[in-house]
């Protein structure tokens, strides 16, 4: 932070000397600062255009046309109706697992984090694959479900329960650094002053997180709407049904069909740069009420 | 001596707060729902195998060059992402220039950009009538339809990873480390080689471990840039859809199998590495 040497006790005089001391040669400031730069640009900045670029490449009557097709709007349709489940349900987990992790010693608390983080460390193919293993016709409860008539693979039920599993540990991650910073004393306040477990979670503990409960829900949001490989593995791939818009991307690639892909992607880049602009609106005015800035 | 010995007992330390048995029984239940018998149905399907089948399936010359393709490229992108990571973690801590809030909101976009774009935009970028591509086919270079664009769709999607492990690090340096250093005659290369940078190991290790963990596992950013020709340019995920659309699960599963068994131990030692480095210097990575 204070890079000129402002905290040092050496006095005015040899503020530059430090400074000299200190830091790079100015030659080697340049060369770092455009090493990065490039780099960010080739593998940032440049694909991010493409995607503008390549969806715009036939003007903006295509991409419009391209965007009204019905199957681009039973997509859009579809990534909406699955995130707007998934996201409440991982929400909710996430508030209970913190509360409980986060307020209370008990036995088996590291256990439990590491389990609520494993998500994170399997392949999204083997996310999905779990569930074809479990509700497939070969698994055990296939013939049941199918005499029943209940579809889950290859159908909206499947894809929710794979975006589930991938975006689980979101919100949970978030909250539960942030809530044990905070400690236990406000709520102990509230309820020695007589307010019931509700009134003291409504009125004291989700004030004081919500801002890193909307960081968690931006995040975990982002997952769900782009989540591709789980989902793809679960949904079959049927037109206008099953198709969320990463795998209407991906269908429209596979067809040639590049400014239509690329115009379906456009809006999921989009997505992703009013993620980022949150994201960093969040971590700028509220950085002490949010943990991820600081631990990630 | 009642109260001791009940507090032996007790799972949990007393407290005022309430909620426990709820916020517990909703974690617990939404967990084994959807994380553990899901995952345990894996393990048990695996295990269903038998030990001879499950050792043929995971060691036919496809599945074995897929794992060795997925692995090796994602090592050699976490390498990569290491080396860039840490430039660019650095200047964004320590150096002030034009655009630089932009750049470093910019370091999360792998995280917010949904894989399947990324992995369009790249081979678009990288493919050989692309902006990039189009400029290093007359030097002979070909990245995309080639391991190496493996490589670069895993250096996109796991820059973050490193950049934001090591960043709060390098801000928690304290500046008269260095002046020491420097007070003492160390001339600047040595003070970053000897001083700065085996402090900063911890954290480059499980940035590392974090960026590599997810290539390996990373499917939607790869296969459009790949070229997918097995034995080849084929990835372990990608041979595990391929198994499914067959539906050969003995496959899926054994390939799926072997998969967790490395990933878990990837994960074992991210935690080691960061309990010997609060042990060592006081804070985690």
């Amino acid at each position: 932070m204070a890079h000129d040497g402002t905290a040092s006790p050496t006095g005015t005089g040899n503020t530059e000397l430090v400074r000299v001391a200190t830091s790079e040669h100015r030659l080697a400031r340049y060369g770092l600062i455009a090493t990065a730069l490039t780099f960010v640009g080739l593998f940032l900045v440049l694909p991010l255009a493409a995607v503008f670029t390549e969806a715009m490449r036939n003007g903006p009557g295509e991409f419009l046309t391209v965007l009204s097709d019905p199957e681009t709007f039973a997509a859009i349709k579809l990534t909406l109706l699955v995130a707007g489940i998934a996201v409440p349900l991982n929400l909710a987990f996430g508030i209970a697992a913190a509360w409980a992790i986060a307020k209370f010693e008990f036995k088996g608390k590291a256990f439990l984090t590491t389990l609520i983080d494993l998500p994170f460390s399997v392949s999204p193919v083997i996310s999905g694959l779990v569930f074809v293993l479990l509700f497939g016709s070969h698994s055990l409860l296939g013939p049941w479900l199918q005499s029943h008539g209940i579809q889950i693979l290859f159908a909206v039920p499947g894809i929710v329960l794979a975006t589930v599993f991938v975006t689980f540990p979101f919100v949970a991650r978030e909250l539960i650094p942030l809530m044990q910073e905070q400690g236990t004393s406000d709520e102990e306040a509230a309820l020695s002053l007589g307010a019931s477990g509700w009134q003291t979670f409504w009125h004291v503990t989700l004030p004081n997180i919500k801002w890193g409960l909307l960081y968690g829900v931006l995040l975990c949001n982002a997952r769900a709407m782009g989540e591709f490989g789980a989902v793809s593995v679960v949904s079959g791939h049927i037109r206008g049904l099953t198709n969320t818009m990463p795998l209407q991307v991906e269908i429209l690639y596979n067809e040639y069909n590049f400014v239509a892909a690329f115009a379906v992607a456009t809006l999921l880049a989009l997505l992703a740069l009013v993620t980022l602009v949150l994201k960093s609106l969040l971590e700028m005015k509220y950085s002490a009420q949010i943990a991820a800035s600081r631990r990630h | 001596m009642t109260a001791r010995t009940a507090s032996l007992w007790q799972i949990r330390q007393p407290s005022v707060i309430p909620g426990f048995g709820l916020a517990l029984g909703v974690t617990l239940s939404w967990l084994t729902l959807i994380i553990l018998i899901p995952l345990s149905g894996l393990v048990w399907r695996s295990s269903a195998l038998g030990w001879a089948t499950f050792w043929e399936l995971a060691t036919d010359q496809r599945t074995v060059n897929a794992l060795r393709i997925s692995f090796g490229t994602a090592f050699l992108a976490a390498l990569i992402n290491v080396f860039f990571g840490v430039v660019l973690a650095w200047v964004l801590v320590r150096y002030r220039f034009p655009g630089k809030r932009v750049i470093d909101a910019m370091v999360d976009l792998p995280f917010a950009l949904p894989t399947a774009v990324a992995g369009i935009a790249l081979t678009t970028l990288y493919a050989p009538n692309g902006w990039i591509g189009s400029l290093l086919t007359p030097l002979g270079i070909k990245i995309a339809f080639t391991p190496l664009g493996i490589v670069f769709a895993l250096v996109f999607v796991g820059l973050p990873f490193v950049v934001r492990t090591v960043q709060p690090i390098m801000e928690e340096i304290d500046k008269e480390v260095e002046e020491a250093a420097a007070t003492l005659g160390a001339n600047r290369l040595q003070t970053i080689r000897r001083v700065l940078l085996p402090g900063l190991a911890p954290a480059v290790l499980t940035g590392f471990a974090l960026a590599f963990a997810r290539g390996v596992g990373e499917y939607g950013s790869v296969i459009f840039i790949a070229g997918n020709l097995p034995y080849v340019s084929e990835i372990a995920p990608l041979l595990i859809v391929i198994r499914l659309e067959e539906f050969n699960y003995p496959a899926a599963t054994a390939i799926a199998a072997v998969m967790l068994v490395i990933s878990f131990a990837m994960l074992l030692i991210i935690n080691m590495i960061q309990a010997w480095s609060r042990r060592r210097y006081g804070y985690g990575a």
